[in-house]
């Protein structure tokens, strides 16, 4: 009897805690899948007449009605088509070919380098800045001006927020590319693709050919829903649309924040159409993307296989080197002269560079510049910290139980960049009002949650899973417990991606726009929200201080995730860069 | 055009200054097997990239390389006319058997009807009638060998470079492999190199074997017609140093 009461066989620690790791998925899922879900049935309920909170409790089409007969209703569906397939297109285009044409160049090791500080600088940061570029003032034009144009005077051509929504585009394409490469570049890694060149090469194929016809069939499905998010992003986005596209007509999302905004309740209603609108017209979008695909696809197959062998690719090296070089040229610039911009006391036109220098700019936003940043960073750093903190849980629990992940999770896990913001947040916002949260710290940490954990994710599921396996297995023969290995041996040794996805997930979060107004009820300024406030109104040199700071702060972010682990790994060759 | 011969004249090939392939010569003829043999890390791979024109950029090489009398050294791999077989067969699993055998064969056969022929010749005179539609994940490895052969001759090479092609085949299929490759090879009349570190394969191919040891080429210990490495470039010629691993 005494036996029985003494613990024979005390359950290790592990095990104590095994089912709170396995409670890990289900809440990552939870946690963004119920704002997403709740967000549209609270966006589609109002759109058919159904929003108790303002007295309206009959079901109706008359918000449909009412959205069909609102003005520019026509023009703002054109702009925001356009500028959303010429974007998707163009940035598909240019990186396709660029993989294709200079897979073996210097310039492709050198721009691979530069790729992740470039994906960092958020949306409103690099519109305001490509705007300073190219606006008929901009900085292009002054270095231009006049001994090259002959302008004296800032050309009258509507260079930034024209009717067809080119300007949004191009500001689009600057932030877009760089994505897909990066996500192509992960595809490449898997798809064999030293070996495939090489056997179509030995076959005598051109190197442009043998890239099209053997590695990219291999990396296409692996792109495609980066593609679908970033066509989805490209047809709803509010930020940069707010600042590259023209206000009358707007773009239909822009149109639909607008209405939500109004100080006119009803108009809810029409937004909640809208929106309803935004999501159907998104939806359709990517169908008939698949439908090309497809098309392609059965013609694609055809030209496999006609033999036909392709030349020596040099005008194809020529021409997409120089795009993809202008589009980080043109981000790069847009950076610098947000930079110079936050440091001119005068800059005249047309001259290249500032008149005077002056740090008064910064030092006249004072303490509400500091409390602003602050906010943002914080922000950044608490749900960064948060979605790390969930896919590492869900990425352990998943090599614990020998699990394989398939498709659907991974749609899953694409569902907050397919479905537009604007579709979906303020449905979210009414739930928030419903459960006592809305404007509260938690509302506005979730909100960017749902944004920052799929980039997480995506950044550090490949090399958590590439992580030898048996560096696991011999810790764990040595006598450790699956918690301390995962403590003691794959933390340190994943340190560098797993601060590089925190990075990300920084990155992240400091670009969101629209979750920060909706969630946090306007009651929250950040650098993006302000930037974005200021646009039009403010002169550029403030504009210039509160956008370069929301780029430099990725970028600090970045920083440290290369710093830390070089100097705690400085005496360990084998975990220095690139390993 | 007759099918000439492959040259290799003081090849040397370098990482990072330390050398790899010192001096190495060698002919091989039109309808000649000659075997290269070696241990892991003594170059052989090295070797078969800077014939083919896919040597990593950065290895430094020297010396010579003509097929047919003419130099190919600067050339791009595409336009080497040099067909090679892995391993790995690396059968594009996104095309269909006949597909991947289209693939290989010139465009210079136009029109579906005699590129269909022309493919299923080719599947015929290797047992494989009637394999077109496959997916190559269906076929057997020894299949997907034979098809990757198939693809390589098909683009009318003008020499053929075997990389181990039989190393991972069932131990008792190889030798019927081997007999199958080799058979098509001299039925081109192509020059062939085979790269192996398997005895049996040299053996098998019953020509020159040229060895290759820790840092370079020594003559072969068996009798052998025409490998010809000069001394001097060599550090220790005649001992076999294991290379450390890089």
């Amino acid at each position: 009897m005494a036996e029985a009461l003494q613990p024979v066989n005390p359950t290790p620690p592990a095990a104590a805690r095994r089912p709170l790791l396995g409670y890990a998925p289900a809440l990552t899922l939870a946690l963004f899948l119920t704002p997403i879900a709740a967000g549209l049935i609270g966006t589609w309920l109002p759109a058919f007449g159904y929003l108790p909170a303002l007295g309206h409790d009959e079901l109706s089409l008359a918000p449909w009605r009412q959205l069909a007969a609102a003005p520019g209703l026509g023009g703002s569906l054109r702009l925001t088509l356009v500028s959303g397939f010429l974007a998707t297109v163009i940035s598909f285009a240019l990186t396709i070919a660029f993989l294709a044409a200079c897979h073996e160049t210097r310039l492709f090791a050198e721009l691979r380098r530069l790729l992740a500080p470039l994906l960092s600088v958020p949306h409103a940061a690099l519109a305001i800045g490509f705007a300073f570029l190219v606006a008929p003032s901009g900085w292009l034009a002054r270095l231009a001006s006049p001994w090259a144009t002959g302008w004296d005077l800032p050309p009258d051509i509507p260079s930034l927020q024209d009717p067809y929504g080119l300007a949004l585009a191009g500001g689009l394409v600057l932030k877009e590319t760089p994505f897909l490469l990066l996500m192509s570049l992960a595809a490449l890694d898997q798809a064999q693709a030293r070996e495939r060149l090489a056997v179509a090469r030995s076959l005598g194929y051109g190197p442009v050919a043998a890239w099209l016809k053997t590695v990219f069939p291999a990396i296409y499905p692996q792109i495609r829903l980066p593609i679908y998010a970033v066509l989805a992003f490209s047809l709803s986005v509010v930020d940069m649309a707010i600042i590259l596209a023209p206000a009358t007509p707007p773009p239909l999302a822009v149109q639909i924040f607008r209405w939500f905004n109004d100080p006119e309740l009803t108009l809810r209603l029409v937004a909640a159409a809208g929106a309803s609108l935004q999501l159907l017209l998104v939806i359709a979008a990517i169908l008939a993307w698949r439908a090309l695909e497809m098309g392609i696809a059965t013609l694609g197959r055809f030209w496999l296989t006609t033999g036909r062998r392709g030349g020596s690719g040099r005008a194809a090296r020529f021409g997409a080197g120089a795009g993809m070089l202008a589009v980080f040229a043109m981000a790069g610039g847009a950076l610098a002269a947000l930079a110079l911009w936050s440091l001119a006391r005068r800059w005249r036109y047309p001259s290249a560079l500032p008149d005077s220098w002056t740090l008064d700019n910064w030092a006249r936003q004072g303490d509400g510049l500091i409390w602003i940043t602050g906010t943002t960073a914080l922000l950044a750093l608490v749900s960064a910290l948060l979605a790390l903190a969930l896919v590492l849980a869900c990425l352990e629990h998943e090599q614990r139980r020998k699990l394989h992940p398939g498709a659907m999770a991974l749609w899953l896990l694409y569902t907050p960049l397919l479905v537009p913001q604007v579709a979906f947040l303020f449905g979210a916002q009414i739930l928030a009002v419903l459960a006592g949260l809305d404007g509260t710290w938690p509302a506005l940490v979730w909100s960017h949650l749902l944004f920052v954990l799929p980039y997480v994710f995506l950044v550090l599921a490949d090399p958590y899973r590439a992580l030898d396996e048996r560096y696991s297995r011999s810790a764990l023969c040595l006598g450790a417990g699956a918690d301390k290995v995962f403590w003691r041996v794959k933390l340190p040794m994943l340190l560098r991606p797993i601060l590089f996805a925190l990075a990300i997930g920084v990155a992240v979060s400091v670009a969101q726009y629209l979750p920060t107004i909706f969630a946090g009820s306007g009651r929250f300024v950040t650098l993006t929200t302000e930037a974005v406030a200021l646009f039009g109104g403010a002169d550029r040199r403030v504009m210039g201080v509160y956008a370069f700071l929301q780029a430099l702060l990725p970028l600090v972010a970045f920083a440290g995730a290369l710093a830390v682990p070089a100097w705690l790994f400085r005496d360990r060759r084998a975990l220095s860069w690139r390993s | 055009m007759p099918i000439g011969q492959l040259e290799l004249r003081d090849v040397t090939l370098e990482l990072a200054g330390r050398p790899v392939i010192g001096g190495l010569s060698l002919t091989v003829a039109a309808n000649d097997l000659v075997t290269v043999m070696g241990p892991s890390g003594s170059g052989k791979s090295s070797l078969l990239a800077f014939i083919c024109g896919t040597l990593d950029p950065a290895f430094q090489s020297t010396g010579s390389l003509r097929l047919d009398g003419v130099e190919i050294t600067g050339l791009p791999p595409e336009r080497r006319r040099v067909g090679i077989l892995f391993q790995d067969d690396l059968l594009f699993p996104h095309l269909s058997v006949a597909e991947n055998l289209a693939f290989g064969l010139p465009s210079s056969i136009t029109g579906r009807p005699a590129r269909t022929a022309r493919i299923e010749q080719a599947l015929a005179e290797a047992d494989l009638a009637g394999f077109g539609a496959r997916d190559p994940a269906t076929l057997s490895g020894g299949q997907r060998t034979r098809v990757a052969l198939l693809r390589t001759l098909l683009a009318e090479p003008r020499a053929l470079l075997l990389d181990e092609p039989f190393a991972k085949l069932d131990v008792t299929l190889r030798d019927r492999f081997r007999r199958f490759v080799f058979d098509h090879a001299r039925a081109q009349g192509l020059p062939t190199l085979l790269v192996t570190h398997d005895p049996a394969d040299a053996e098998a191919a019953a020509g020159p074997v040229v060895e290759l040891a820790a840092a370079g080429a020594r003559p072969a210990t068996r009798p052998t017609t025409r490998p010809a490495t000069r001394p001097g470039t060599r550090p220790e010629p005649g001992i076999a140093v294991p290379r450390p691993a890089r």
